[in-house]
């Protein structure tokens, strides 16, 4: 028999809906499977069976009553980015231990209202800033299909609760790929919107013109139920867009008609070779499905890394000015007020995130401004300008999501720039606003999955769901699960 | 160039942050690293060039200014242990 914690959201809701299982049942089994393989994965920093389980009753007993809710009774992990009301949010911070936020994002709200039953916050890179959850003040998370590596980051206990069914979706946040790579480390299909389609209240702020909250999950479809509850105009934030939410109705079939773009400079020297075979051999199967492929230049490419690490470390050091140790988190005691900033914010930073303060603090200083943070917003114009051009021509893009597969715990050491590497191919969505996807397309050798980014016009997710869709119909790489010895 | 250890304090300065010199030094290094790195940018003319004030373009209407309810003051309280009538109680500002 099928365990329950197997099944996809929308099998699961079929389940619900006939009748065949309970929420309080489906919670109970995510339950148990986190309590039975958490201590090794560490996905999850906080779970709230009790609270789980009261969401999954009260489900149960709206579905009897005849509620029409999209994902009633259906278990979700949270990003400790993400507030939800009366529960710990730590940000994988020392500076926030303990915090425990009086209000909810609006993307958790909404999916509150759309039924889902959460059942906890996930790990991350502290304040989402990394690329394999290392950075998390609480210690890292084990990728389900060789806990030696990393599950990438920052969106890694996520992206590792998916992959090892302790969740059946999770929410991410995506600032320069913190969904879509640890999306492609861990075989799951994960979703960044595009900029302002899904409201940042409630997003604890890193790189504000950037940061992105989205879904993970096993497969397209999925993701999509996920997105539409998401979605949508919000009043406590401005940037959000006013777009209606899309209903996203998948259908099966080819990609007739359609066009792939595959950017040269995304298949570069330096990418694992792996990685490129399989990430060519699936923009083959596009093809076989019908679309037409055509290779395309974003000619600024190069420049991406250098753009975000200089604005998103500026946004970051004005963002996180605010943690003062005043209104939220511990205080270290001193004697004047400036000495309670200087030895909080020293004591409970750790280092990546005192590195991007330190350097964001730099490039907007008196004398430095022009040259960095404003030359930086020039060539993001450029960047842009490259993807709006591509778009003449092509409906999507396809390419790596990261140019290796989940890499060693450690390997990076204490090298930023190499790390920074790691986003190389998923920062310039990002910084263009656009949509991107990342679902998985093989296996290397290791037995380690690898994932495509597909990458579309603004508000063009749907375009970029249904593509992935067709794929999945057609092969099986999103079915595949890590063996977990129990 | 490398970053000198004197503007290095100057940053963490203006960040509020209290390192010792042992991360004084090892951030020195790894910031003039990705300086070094980021200074690729300046390749490009970008005279005739306009920054990228939003993604989204036309889209940042102002809202109507109407008082719409917001958390209650002792919610926001809860998460700090030095607070009296309805305040954060901090260190003196001034000497």
């Amino acid at each position: 028999m099928t365990e329950l914690t197997e099944l996809t959201i929308t099998q699961a809701l079929a389940a619900l809906q006939a009748g065949d299982v309970t929420s309080r049942e489906l919670t109970r089994a995510y339950l148990d499977r986190i309590e039975k393989l958490d201590a090794r994965l560490h996905a999850f920093l906080h779970v709230d069976p009790g609270r789980a389980l009261a969401q999954a009753d009260e489900a149960d007993r709206k579905r009897s009553a005849g509620d029409p809710a999209p994902l009633l009774g259906m278990p979700l992990a949270v990003k400790d980015v993400l507030t939800v009301e009366g529960m710990p949010c730590t940000c994988g911070s020392k500076i926030l231990e303990g915090y425990v936020p009086p209000f909810t994002a609006t993307a958790v709200r909404r999916l509150l209202e759309a039924g889902v039953v959460v059942l906890g916050k996930t790990n991350t890179d502290e304040f989402a800033m990394g690329s394999s959850t290392e950075n998390s003040a609480y210690g890292v998370t084990h990728n389900p299909w060789d806990a030696a590596r990393v599950p990438g980051g920052s969106s890694g206990g996520s992206a590792a609760a998916v992959a090892a069914e302790l969740a059946p979706g999770a929410l991410g946040t995506d600032t320069g790929g913190s969904i879509r790579q640890p999306s492609s480390f861990c075989g799951v299909t994960g979703l960044k919107p595009t900029y302002g389609r899904v409201s940042r209240y409630g997003l604890v702020a890193y790189g504000s013109s950037l940061d992105c909250p989205g879904p993970l999950a096993h497969n397209a479809e999925d993701a999509a139920l996920l997105f539409s509850s998401m979605a949508g105009k919000d009043p406590l934030d401005a940037t959000s867009v006013d777009v209606p939410a899309p209903e996203i109705r998948l259908s099966n079939g080819n990609l007739k008609g359609m066009t792939v773009g595959a950017p040269k400079e995304y298949f570069i020297k330096g990418i694992q070779a792996e990685v490129e075979a399989k990430v060519r051999a699936a923009i083959d199967q596009l093809a076989d499905l019908g679309a037409e492929i055509v290779e395309i230049s974003l000619p600024h490419t190069e420049y991406a890394l250098p753009v975000y690490y200089l604005i998103a470390p500026a946004e970051a050091s004005s963002n996180l000015a605010r943690y003062d140790g005043i209104r939220y988190g511990p205080r270290e005691a001193a004697e004047s007020m400036w000495d309670v900033f200087y030895k909080t914010r020293g004591q409970r930073f750790g280092p990546e995130v005192e590195r991007r303060i330190m350097l964001g603090t730099y490039a907007l200083s008196a004398g430095y401004y022009d040259a960095y943070y404003g030359q930086a917003q020039k060539v993001r114009t450029l960047i842009k300008r490259d993807f709006e051009q591509a778009f003449e021509h092509v409906d999507v893009i396809a390419c790596p999501v990261a140019p290796t597969t989940a890499f060693k715990i450690g390997a990076h050491g204490d090298d930023p720039l190499a790390m920074y590497l790691e986003d190389i191919f998923s920062l310039p969505a990002n910084l263009a606003g656009i949509p991107g996807l990342s679902f998985p397309v093989g296996f290397d050798a290791q037995g380690l999955p690898v994932g495509m980014q597909l990458m579309g016009r603004h508000f063009h997710e749907a375009g970029l769901l249904q593509t992935a869709h067709i794929y999945q119909q057609a092969t099986d790489w999103h079915l595949h699960r890590p063996a977990l010895a129990d | 160039m490398p970053l000198s250890i004197e503007e290095v304090q100057h940053i963490a300065a203006l960040a509020r942050l209290e390192l010792s010199e042992a991360e004084l030094a090892r951030y020195r290094g790894q910031l003039s690293a990705i300086l070094d790195h980021v200074a690729k940018l300046q390749e490009l003319d970008t005279a005739d060039i306009p920054p990228t004030a939003s993604v989204i373009e036309g889209q940042s209407p102002l809202r109507d200014d109407i008082v719409l309810p917001s958390l209650e003051t002792g919610r926001l309280l809860e998460n700090s242990k030095h607070t009296g009538q309805d305040q954060f109680k901090i260190p003196p500002v001034f000497e």
